[in-house]
């Protein structure tokens, strides 16, 4: 079975909610839609305070070529528009929306699906950019501009991204068994970008034979390969899927395109569907509920601005043992420091844990056991690099390719030592980037 | 759960069950058929000399560790680890003043000196174990001879076929080797039991089989070459296989993680060394054993062979970054 060379862990997959089908959660009582939910400049707020608004109408606007869109995700009236909890850690202006109950879209969103292929290429980019798609696997790159690589590069494999290797996530393996046909369709409408001539391709880790059976069957007669890949953490990298896929590798410096490869994610490609088909933009999606410590381990569909104050309710709240509260996985998640925060377009699982390591871990001096050498995925020195970084010689640091880590943390994984491996190359990568923007100030 | 109370922290939220003291008690318990087959073959001196090391090995760890007013992880393993493989690489009738010296030796001059654990060069067991031999050369060079009753010592085989030829060894077969039924320290003896500890560290992932492949490797090649041309005067590879320190050496010393080279290049490079400067020491050089001074030796290069690898690393990122 295909999995990618270098490195690679196995943690305890703890998929406890792959059999739970997709519930859709209620509008709750108020919803807090960030204006900050992809990569680049938070979108511009075009509503203000009182402005009654519809289903899927347009309340940010995209400011710039690297920004995205943002829509309300229920009928109501503009509550505020302010600084609120951003599950990354920090405060970004959202739009607080009183929803009237009704629930009502906007004239010609949502309609009757209707046959794509009717659309001009330039038509698709643009619905996929009015839609405000983001890549919705974590980094909410906007989809519209990596669907439009530079001229001179040629695409020849498109892959979609089925690995989910991140623990407890199971919002993109439901996904693509409930909503299969609308994976493949997206697939499909991104393949008539390149006028077909690339190879599509859907990548699944192997825990996931359901999925892969269902997308075989309907991927097959159009051409579409399902290929199973060995479950190994992190598989769901861009980098790695295809390494894992094509043989494929992405040296440092190069972007996926540099080797003719692009990327999509399960949900991002079910956004693409319905923002061509249906005209519907992107302001719900699926979201685990999982982890030890709450009641009713569920996938959702929440809307996009839906508080984790209201999911925890609507999952039977938490246990008394809880001490933690993730946004994302366990390996590449963010800490949430308030339940005010909202679901966001890159919102892929709201885990609930009891983190016994936060006492006990201690780091430990180095036993130099060279297990993060072995399981580093970019082939780097991570106990080396975080050496350098708390000795904070920058210039050394770059040289031993601190911009290559992508960090996976599976180097703090492994560590025996309990070492904050990652942590000390995203502090040294924070230094490097500030001390890069002063120069050239 | 009020938002208040939630606990920030850096991904990943998950870790692996891995720790110091995994590794060590597993080093340790790999260690366990070795030092019962010490036992069995020496008797109650064997684990006297057993417990003595570990015990004051953990002791000086706890004592230092209180001197340099830091907090202390006496037993998080690795002196025991140090105390056992001491233990092993003594005769069992090695005076308890002796251990205790070599104990503190091990743990001071082997481990505290540099930083603690972690930052050692060299081998702290093998720094113990050379000292004493250097120092107490008779006491450290007359072995009890194995499952007597009357306490008589004797030379090991090698220690035989250094002073009084190939031909002394008389019925030495290799057998008495594999099963450990000749003179030699607690863990020098029973290849067997020696191996079956390999064995689970392989299985755990603890060792990889570069470093003992090759040190092995080039023993037998070495000591191969000079019994072909002089099958009189020289033992067989097989002899220096089975006799000696090198098993304990190969799988359990020169594999320590602190004081062994990250790379596989460093690895087979280091593992190389270990294995001609033991053959060279075997064949011509004036002890009879020459697997802790081969260690120790090597050990001494492994920042210099770390060193190439980042000069390497960093001369290739410097590359790909100016080609970009």
């Amino acid at each position: 079975m295909k999995t990618f060379t270098i490195g690679g862990i196995h943690p305890p997959e703890n998929k406890l909610t792959e059999d739970k089908a997709i519930e859709v959660m209620p509008v709750p009582a108020e919803l807090c839609i960030s204006l900050n939910q992809h990569l680049g400049k938070p979108a511009k707020p075009v509503v203000k305070m009182g402005t009654e608004v519809k289903k899927g109408q347009l309340i940010g606007e995209a400011d710039g070529f690297i920004s995205a869109n943002v829509h309300a995700s229920t009928s109501g009236k503009v509550k505020a528009v302010k600084p609120a909890p951003h599950p990354g850690g920090q405060y970004a202006m959202s739009v607080f929306i009183t929803p009237d109950g009704n629930d009502e879209w906007l004239e010609g969103c949502n309609t009757a699906p209707v046959d794509w292929k009717k659309f001009s290429k330039e038509e698709i980019i643009a619905k996929i950019k009015d839609a405000g798609i983001v890549g919705m696997g974590g980094a909410g790159f906007p989809t519209n501009v990596k669907l439009s690589p530079p001229p001179g590069k040629n695409i020849d494999h498109i892959i979609l991204n089925g690995a989910e290797c991140e623990p407890f996530l199971t919002a993109d393996h439901r996904l693509m068994l409930e909503s299969a046909e609308e994976v493949i369709a997206g697939l499909e409408i991104i393949s008539s970008l390149f006028e077909g001539k690339a190879k599509a391709s859907i990548g699944i880790e192997s825990n996931k034979p359901d999925a892969i059976n269902a997308l075989k069957q309907l991927g097959a007669p159009k051409g579409i390969d399902v290929i199973p890949l060995k479950t190994k953490y992190p598989q769901g990298a861009e980098k790695q899927l295809i390494n894992a896929v094509t043989g494929r590798t992405i040296e440092p410096g190069e972007l996926p395109f540099d080797k003719g490869c692009l990327v999509q994610n399960i949900g991002t490609a079910v956004a693409i569907y319905e923002a061509v088909c249906k005209n519907k933009p992107l302001i719900e999606r699926v979201v685990t509920v999982s982890g030890m410590e709450i009641t009713e381990r569920k996938n959702i569909l929440a809307r996009v601005g839906t508080t984790f104050k209201d999911i925890i309710s609507f999952c039977g709240n938490t246990t008394a043992h809880a001490n933690q509260v993730i946004s994302g996985g366990p390996m590449m998640g963010k800490a949430v420091f308030s339940f005010d925060a909202p679901v966001t377009k890159t919102t892929s699982g709201l885990l609930f844990i009891n983190n016994k390591g936060l006492e006990k871990s201690k780091e430990r001096t180095c036993i130099r056991c060279g297990k993060c050498v072995d399981v580093c995925p970019q082939g780097l020195g991570p106990w080396l690099l975080a050496n350098v970084a708390q000795l904070r010689d920058f210039d050394e640091i770059q040289l031993l390719g601190l911009a290559n880590c992508t960090e996976c943390g599976s180097c703090t994984f492994v560590c025996p030592s309990k070492r904050e491996l990652v942590h000390w190359i995203k502090y040294a990568k924070a230094l490097v980037n500030n001390r890069q923007k002063r120069k050239t100030a | 759960m009020d938002s208040v109370n939630l606990k920030i922290s850096h991904a990943p939220f998950v870790r692996s069950k891995d720790s110091v003291e995994s590794v060590m008690y597993n080093v340790a318990l790999a260690l366990a058929p070795a030092t019962a087959m010490s036992v069995y073959l020496f008797g109650m001196p064997a684990l006297i000399v057993t417990l003595v090391c570990i015990l004051s090995c953990i002791a000086f760890e706890w004592i230092l560790d209180a001197v340099r007013k830091k907090e202390s992880n006496c037993l998080d393993g690795s002196a025991l680890v140090t105390g056992l493989l001491l233990a092993l690489n003594v005769p069992s009738n090695l005076p308890i003043w002796m251990l205790v010296i070599g104990s503190f030796i091990a743990i001071a001059a082997g481990k505290h000196v540099f930083g603690g654990l972690g930052y050692n060069v060299f081998n702290p067991a093998l720094v113990a174990r050379v000292f004493l031999l250097i120092s107490f050369p008779a006491a450290m060079t007359s072995w009890p001879v194995p499952l007597s009753v009357d306490m008589e010592t004797a030379a090991s085989p090698l220690g035989i076929l250094k002073t009084d030829g190939l031909a002394a060894l008389g019925d030495f077969t290799l057998m008495d080797g594999l099963f450990g039924t000749m003179n030699g320290s607690l863990g020098e003896t029973s290849t067997i039991a020696l191996l079956l500890g390999a064995a689970w560290l392989f299985y755990k992932r603890y060792i990889t089989v570069t470093i003992p492949l090759t040190m092995i490797g080039s023993v037998f090649i070495f000591t191969g070459i000079f019994y072909m041309i002089d099958p009189t005067t020289y033992a067989s590879p097989l002899f220096h296989m089975v006799t000696g320190g090198l098993m304990l050496g190969a799988f359990f010393m020169a594999t320590d993680m602190v004081t062994s080279p990250l790379s596989v290049r460093g690895q087979i490079i280091f593992g190389l060394g270990c294995g001609l400067l033991t053959a060279i020491i075997r064949l011509w050089g004036g002890y009879p054993e020459g697997v802790s001074f081969a260690i120790l030796i090597m050990n001494g290069f492994v920042p210099l062979l770390d060193r190439w690898d980042l000069a390497d690393r960093k001369a290739l990122n410097q590359k790909k970054a100016e080609t970009k």
